[in-house]
């Protein structure tokens, strides 16, 4: 295959890039190299993740690309990478997202364009090395290291209120994730590794098995978000500039996600037998409650981020189903979310570009002064309510399938947290976009120009194209996910 | 016999306590530029010593065999503390010459601390341990006071010779009653002594809590914390850098070896009084430190805080803990150097920096410090990539390793909230709008300027190659 350090070169790339930016002296003139630079970074890296994709063994359930190091001489720590069936779409998102927020930055971040790049650029590796790390230590150091430049972006170049936000992003997910480290440092003494790929082997006893994955949950729980734990999410939401909001939706609170498949259903598959019922039970208060308050919502940034907690309801749903429709459901919504949210918010930065507000109350017949606008923000629209045929579709179809061997308690919840799911979605399209001009300040607003169409049309395409076509995306994650559910079965059988 | 006396002088101790009386009277007979010069010879004799220490050879030191002693623990401890006192010589020169502070007695007065500290580190013996104790505290009394027409200067000297003379005498108060009870004043032959019993008695027990709190005093950890703010607030802020860097570092190896030689046998009666002494300081370093404005009193309770880390790992007490210890301490040492540097060169309105607040706007004017602030900040609370997570991870693995899951889900929650005044520095630098721009301007000389950027080297680059420091420490043994 590839006798080059593939996986290496795609997480540092970003870095080298932020290297690059950082001799770049700033003014007036050259930020606009420092952008393109950025700019250029992000999409070589996006390029060479594509051969990940293209030349990934579909036959071959555990890690390929793998490179291993010794990284710690006394400890059998490593620096260990390498790609599943399960990380490598959530790597895609990540170098697909990260050029399409330097592209939405490019004319309404005017001061410190350079902290800004250097900020994505080191988001970006770090998103990167977490989704491939096969060393669990690597993997934390990634997890946490995250927040640093999350920080940076919602506390420079945020809304109002963006030190409150900022601050509570920070040490909401921080108290999360510290709980996880004592975790793993438990796991390393019972069994002298850690690496992710030998740890899947079920090795704890019953009880070390609910602490661990208590801490594992403190984190994971925080950061995907669940009910009640969300409360940093809309927050953040609501003051992180666009890109940041876009990258938060998009990959962040996957790695709630992935963390749930990876640790929770792999290393401790009975404590998670045991805890299932509180799972659903969260995920389904979250799917309703987070639901209806989103109704609620006058400010359109929040309203999209309580549907993030909702749509990430039926993400756990379908984890902690723990079956072959469930998984693969889940992760369908996984992707899907990270590209429809993703684009919700960019749809909303659009308007909030020419504007500066974000109250629903402000719009009104926007379909009229910028039908091209109305046209892909429909499209993501639908694709949020789950309308076949758009990426939605498909992830809520197969965790309501899957749920259905589990219990219709848990169908008929999630199944009404889609209904209304497409109430508040259609409710605040029909405010914004249909009706006539009510607003004079809205009288000539301009359509979407050539930047905004280059950043939403390819996730407008790919919207559709995984809901028309989306074995192209389950073949190569099926395996790595049967894999999981063997090991569990058999772990919770004995 | 005559090979031996020459032998006598290579011994670090010996050769630093020549060579500190050497420098007295260089400093008394130069004329001009007696500050500048001494401390440059100054910094060259540490520099000699870590060479000695470095090939010091266990045959050198057998002639006080029942005094001091000698291990690789030791002599680690021992050139960690003369790196942090040439580094902290060298960044606060210029400081020195800003605020017209030329006496060359300083650079004589931090020799002599540090023979103190070597010669604490090294103790094996109550009554040397406790002579060690009093020729380091007595030059730092001395040293915090030394700006003698200010009054906070002296304040602070006088604050901390008074509290520190009581707890001195609290520690000797101990001592008389272990030696009362074990008939001897040798570490080894306390232990031996000890090893006969399954307990302690009484008033073993008094004279172990009487010299704990005597030393949790020196390490500056709660309950008995309350010089420290107060004395990092007052002294000059050179003065206040070597507070931070090198005493602290001696104290620690101190405590250590107090508990684990002599002791090693009772560990669940001190363990009690370190896992108390860890958690409140953890604790208060956490809570206290959010209220200040006070970059210097902010700091003094950021280093009671990691205090309190380095002790759980003392509670650990196993090899891993010696390990963990060696490692916080010198990421401690390294990252206090970096922060002290730095503020040793800021100057707002020609004042050197003591508001955290005039850090406002830090980042427009001087992007490459603020960069350099934050990443120290975040290495100290413990954020990785940086240096600071290591130290807290391996204190985490001892502590693990020794089944002490409560004490560990209580550090990390306190880590937590001590991540909260780290972020506010970087939130005042980055964050908050400048009202007025260009007050703030940052001189460094050539030489802070290799210290700082190589301690920020090593800060920032400690996970690319962790493994040089992680084996040295590894192969320590107390």
């Amino acid at each position: 295959m590839i006798d080059w350090p593939l996986v290496s070169v795609i997480i540092f790339l970003p870095l080298i890039g932020a290297l690059i930016i950082l001799f770049i002296k700033e003014d007036e003139l050259t930020s606009i190299n420092i952008k393109w630079a950025a700019l250029l970074a992000t999409l070589g890296t996006f390029i060479l993740s594509l051969i990940l994709w293209l030349q990934f063994d579909y036959s071959n359930p555990s890690y390929q690309y793998e490179e291993k190091f010794r990284w710690f001489d006394d400890f059998n720590f490593f620096y260990h990478v390498g790609v599943d069936g399960i990380s490598l779409f959530m790597i895609l998102l990540s170098t697909f997202l990260t050029p399409l927020c330097i592209l939405a930055s490019w004319n309404n971040i005017k001061k410190r364009v350079k902290e800004y790049m250097l900020s994505f650029l080191f988001l970006e590796t770090v998103m990167i090395g977490m989704f491939t790390s096969i060393d669990i230590l690597l993997f934390y150091i990634f997890f946490e290291a995250v927040l640093i430049p999350m920080y940076l972006i919602i506390g420079i170049w945020g809304g109002n209120r963006r030190i409150y936000a900022s601050f509570k992003f920070f040490l909401y997910t921080l108290l999360g994730s510290v709980l996880m480290l004592i975790a793993i440092i438990v796991m390393y003494r019972n069994t002298s590794s850690m690496s992710i790929e030998f740890l899947q082997g079920n090795y704890f006893s019953y009880n070390t098995q609910l602490f661990l994955w208590l801490a594992f949950f403190a984190s994971f729980a925080v950061k995907i978000p669940m009910w009640p734990f969300h409360t940093w999410l809309p927050d953040a939401h609501v003051e992180a500039p666009t890109a940041g909001s876009v990258i938060l939706a998009g990959v962040l609170l996957k790695m709630g996600g992935y963390g749930f498949i990876r640790f929770s259903l792999g290393m401790l598959p009975e404590a998670t037998e045991f805890f299932i019922p509180l799972i659903m039970t969260l995920s389904i208060v979250a799917i309703v409650y987070t639901s209806l308050v989103a109704l609620a919502q006058t400010d359109i940034k929040k309203l999209i981020a309580y549907s993030s907690v909702a749509h990430m309801g039926i993400v756990t749903i379908g984890i902690f189903l723990v079956n072959q429709q469930g998984l693969e459901g889940a992760m369908m919504q996984m992707i899907s979310h990270g590209l429809v949210s993703a684009a919700l918010f960019l749809c909303v930065g659009v308007i909030y570009d020419r504007m500066h507000t974000r109250e629903i109350e402000f719009y009104g017949g926007l379909v009229q002064r910028m039908p091209l606008y109305a046209t892909v923000f429909m499209i993501f629209m639908l694709g949020s309510v789950g309308l076949p045929g758009t990426s939605g579709f498909i992830g809520e179809f197969l965790v309501i399938v899957g749920a259905f061997k589990f219990s219709s308690y848990v169908v008929i919840g999630a199944a009404f947290g889609i209904i209304l799911s497409a109430v508040y979605m259609l409710y605040l399209y029909k405010r914004i976009i249909f009706g006539t001009i009510t607003n004079n300040k809205l009288a000539d607003i301009l359509d979407i120009n050539t930047r905004e169409k280059i950043i939403l049309i390819p996730l407008a395409i790919s919207v559709i194209l995984l809901g028309i076509f989306p074995n192209l995306f389950l073949d190569p994650m099926r395996l790595s996910l049967e894999m999981i559910i063997t090991n569990y079965e058999i772990a919770n059988a004995k | 016999m005559l090979n031996n006396i020459y032998n006598i002088f290579f011994i670090p101790e010996i050769f630093l306590a020549c060579s500190s009386f050497i420098c007295l009277l260089f400093g008394l007979f130069l004329k001009k530029n007696a500050f500048r010069q001494t401390s440059n010879l100054a910094v060259f004799v540490l520099l000699l010593t870590i060479l000695l220490v470095y090939y010091d050879s266990e045959s050198n030191f057998a002639n006080y065999k029942s005094l001091f002693s000698h291990s690789s623990f030791i002599n680690f401890f021992k050139i960690l503390a003369l790196l942090g006192s040439i580094a902290s010589i060298i960044i606060s020169k210029d400081y020195f010459l800003g605020i017209k502070l030329k006496n060359f007695e300083i650079p004589v007065l931090f020799l002599f601390s540090t023979l103190g500290m070597m010669l604490m580190i090294a103790s094996n013996n109550l009554m040397s341990m406790y002579l060690a104790i009093e020729l380091q505290s007595l030059s730092l009394y001395v040293a915090a006071a030394i700006k003698r027409d200010s009054i906070s200067s002296a304040e602070s000297g006088v604050k901390y010779f008074i509290l520190g003379a009581l707890s001195s005498g609290i520690l000797l108060y101990g001592f008389s009653l272990i030696y009362g009870f074990t008939g001897s004043i040798n570490f080894n032959e306390i232990s031996f002594y000890l090893s006969k019993y399954d307990n302690l008695n009484l008033g073993l027990i008094f004279g172990l809590v009487f010299v704990m709190v005597g030393l949790a005093f020196k390490v500056s950890a709660v309950p008995f914390h309350m010089w420290t703010p107060d004395v990092y607030e007052g002294a000059p802020n050179s003065i206040t850098g070597f507070f931070a860097i090198v005493p602290k570092i001696a104290a620690v190896a101190l405590i250590y070896r107090f508990c684990l030689v002599p002791f090693e046998n009772f560990y669940l009666e001190w363990s009690q009084i370190i896992l108390f002494l860890s958690i409140a300081s953890m604790f208060l370093g956490a809570i206290a430190a959010i209220a200040q404005s006070n970059i210097k009193r902010l700091l003094a309770y950021s280093s009671i805080g990691h205090i309190g880390y380095i002790l759980i790992a003392l509670v650990a007490a196993n090899d891993d803990g010696i390990k963990a210890a060696s490692i916080y301490m010198f990421s401690y040492m390294i990252m206090n150097v970096a922060i002290f540097a730095i503020l040793l060169s800021l100057k707002v309105k020609n004042e050197y920096l003591i508001n955290i607040s005039d850090l406002k706007g830090l980042s427009k004017s001087n992007p490459i410090v603020s960069l350099s602030i934050s990443i120290i900040m975040l290495s100290m609370a413990g954020i990785p990539p940086f240096i600071g997570f290591f130290g807290k991870f391996y204190v985490f693995i001892a502590a693990i390793e020794q089944e002490l899951y409560v004490l560990s889900v209580l550090g990390v929650l306190a880590s937590v909230i001590s991540a909260f005044y780290y972020l506010r520095i970087i939130k005042i630098m980055y964050f908050d709008e400048s009202i007025s721009e260009g007050i703030i301007n940052f001189q460094i000389s050539f030489q802070s300027k290799i210290i700082l950027s190589l301690s920020l080297f090593v800060i920032i680059c400690f996970i690319f190659y962790p493994s040089l420091l992680i084996n040295i420490s590894a192969s320590l043994t107390i």
